[in-house]
């Protein structure tokens, strides 16, 4: 077996990271914790001759809280520090779920959240919660800095928004307000190791005890994370009941649009996701209710 | 081009030029003789590769060497340094049959050592969580999971308050 080689840069500012990504053209790739990039090079899926590392920037790894405006993940916070972090624990525990929930423990400990997203697999653990919470991704490149809603980031399997030479530096989530509440639930055929099946992430906001607004996200059922505009409509100005929540897990089976493949077939992925969405709204509802 | 690291692995400082497409598994086996450390899906799946990188387990497969300029490792050969006397985490995997073929064991142990360097006394539910990165084809796990409750009881941390767990 020959693996392509490769050069490796491991800038210590952005802009540097920036300025290489430009210079060199075709086949560079970005590498924040590598889990999945040196995978793919290794079933020949790319044949990198540039790496650029992000591990090397300070700060990037930073994990910050800001009770007025909110949190902010850089983009080589491990998914392990993520997972684990008390304030995350505490004020985002759908983040911190979700964090947990990818991989095992040795790739938790090595990947990170927004390598996570920038992937952009359809199944990626950390993007149905984030979307459903709204969360915005910075982004700098030759052209200078950008916020981009991450709901505008994914354009389909493996593939997103970002321009030549851009780098994602952080995810933020603003703080959420009294009265909302957010949840994630997956599935997976094999337990930890294995991607999710289906997935889901629920974010919704009361006003008394009826439901104000929702977003309502699945995973691993299209070619990108979907919204389920339709769902999240059943629930506006209700109070949520078991009935109603099962009404719209059975909205988002029609709405998605599952696939067959290894890790699950279309028709157990849509009843699934009946399952999870129906799920998570009730604990999204009770958790909102709680969180004066 | 090679690029020139240092690293301790097991206590030992090295000074290597390495270069960056070679992974830390390969680094450990083909440069250093500590084949301890196996190669088993080389995709981050089934752990036997595993080593310590600075107090945390990690995949060596995935790990490109470079990255571990200035870096603390440890393999299963540093577990029982002396080659003698085994850790105590050793001595449980053999006195409660949890080897057959021997080759996930490594990972295993390293994975255990991790957990119970962060939490001392693991319900048997962390033990199963700890080791969702190893995998086993032969002892079903359940011996695994025996043999790490029972280091943690002879690991015994010096009486502390209890920690609140979630």
């Amino acid at each position: 077996m020959t693996f392509s080689r490769f050069e490796l840069f491991s800038p210590e500012r952005l802009d540097e990271a920036v300025a290489l990504l430009k210079e060199k053209e075709g086949n560079t790739f970005i590498m924040a914790g590598g889990t999945d990039l040196l995978i793919k090079r290794r079933h020949q899926i790319i044949h990198p001759q540039t790496i650029v590392s992000l591990k090397n920037i300070s700060g990037l790894n930073r994990i910050s809280f800001n009770r007025k405006k909110g949190l902010t993940i850089g983009a080589t916070a491990l998914l392990g520090d993520v997972a684990r972090h008390r304030t995350i624990l505490k004020i985002y525990p759908a983040v911190a779920k979700a964090a947990g929930n990818t991989a095992n423990v040795q790739i938790r400990n090595m990947g990170t959240v927004v390598g996570n997203l920038c992937n952009a697999s359809p199944a990626a653990d950390n993007a149905p919660t984030l979307l459903a919470m709204n969360a915005e991704l910075s982004i700098i490149g030759p052209q200078g800095s950008r916020v981009l809603p991450l709901e505008d980031f994914f354009t389909g399997p493996g593939s997103t928004a970002l321009q030549p030479a851009e780098i994602v530096t952080s995810v933020f989530v603003a703080t959420p307000p009294s009265g909302s509440g957010a949840t994630y639930l997956h599935l997976s055929a094999r337990g930890r190791i294995d991607c999710s099946a289906a997935s889901t992430g629920v974010s919704l906001m009361l006003k008394g005890s009826r439901v104000d607004n929702a977003r309502i996200f699945i995973g691993a059922c299209g070619p990108t994370p979907l919204r389920m505009p339709k769902t999240e409509k059943k629930l506006i100005s209700r109070k949520v009941t078991k009935a109603i929540a099962e009404q719209a897990g059975l909205q988002a089976s029609k709405e998605s649009k599952p696939i067959s493949d290894v890790r699950a077939n279309e028709d157990y992925r849509s009843k699934m996701v009946a399952v999870l969405v129906k799920r998570a709204i009730l604990e999204a509802y009770q958790l909102a209710r709680t969180n004066k | 081009m090679k690029h020139e690291i240092t690293l301790k692995v097991n206590g030992d400082a090295y000074s290597l030029a390495i270069d960056p497409w070679r992974t830390l598994n390969e680094v450990l086996r083909e440069d250093l003789n500590l084949t301890g450390t196996k190669l088993g899906c080389g995709s981050g799946d089934c752990g036997a590769c595993t080593v310590i990188v600075d107090g945390r387990s990690i995949s060596s497969c995935l790990t490109l060497a470079v990255e571990m300029d200035r870096k603390e490792i440890m393999t299963i050969e540093g577990l029982a340094p002396s080659g003698e006397k085994l850790h105590p985490i050793q001595e449980s995997f053999v006195e409660k049959g949890a080897i057959q073929c021997g080759f996930c064991t490594p990972g295993m142990e390293l994975s255990a050592y991790n957990l119970l360097s962060h939490n001392p006394r693991p319900s048997e539910i962390e033990i199963r969580e700890s080791l969702s990165g190893n995998l086993c084809r032969c002892t079903g796990y359940t011996k695994i999971v025996e043999a790490i409750a029972d280091s943690a009881d002879k690991m015994k941390p010096k009486p502390q308050r209890r920690k609140r767990r979630k």
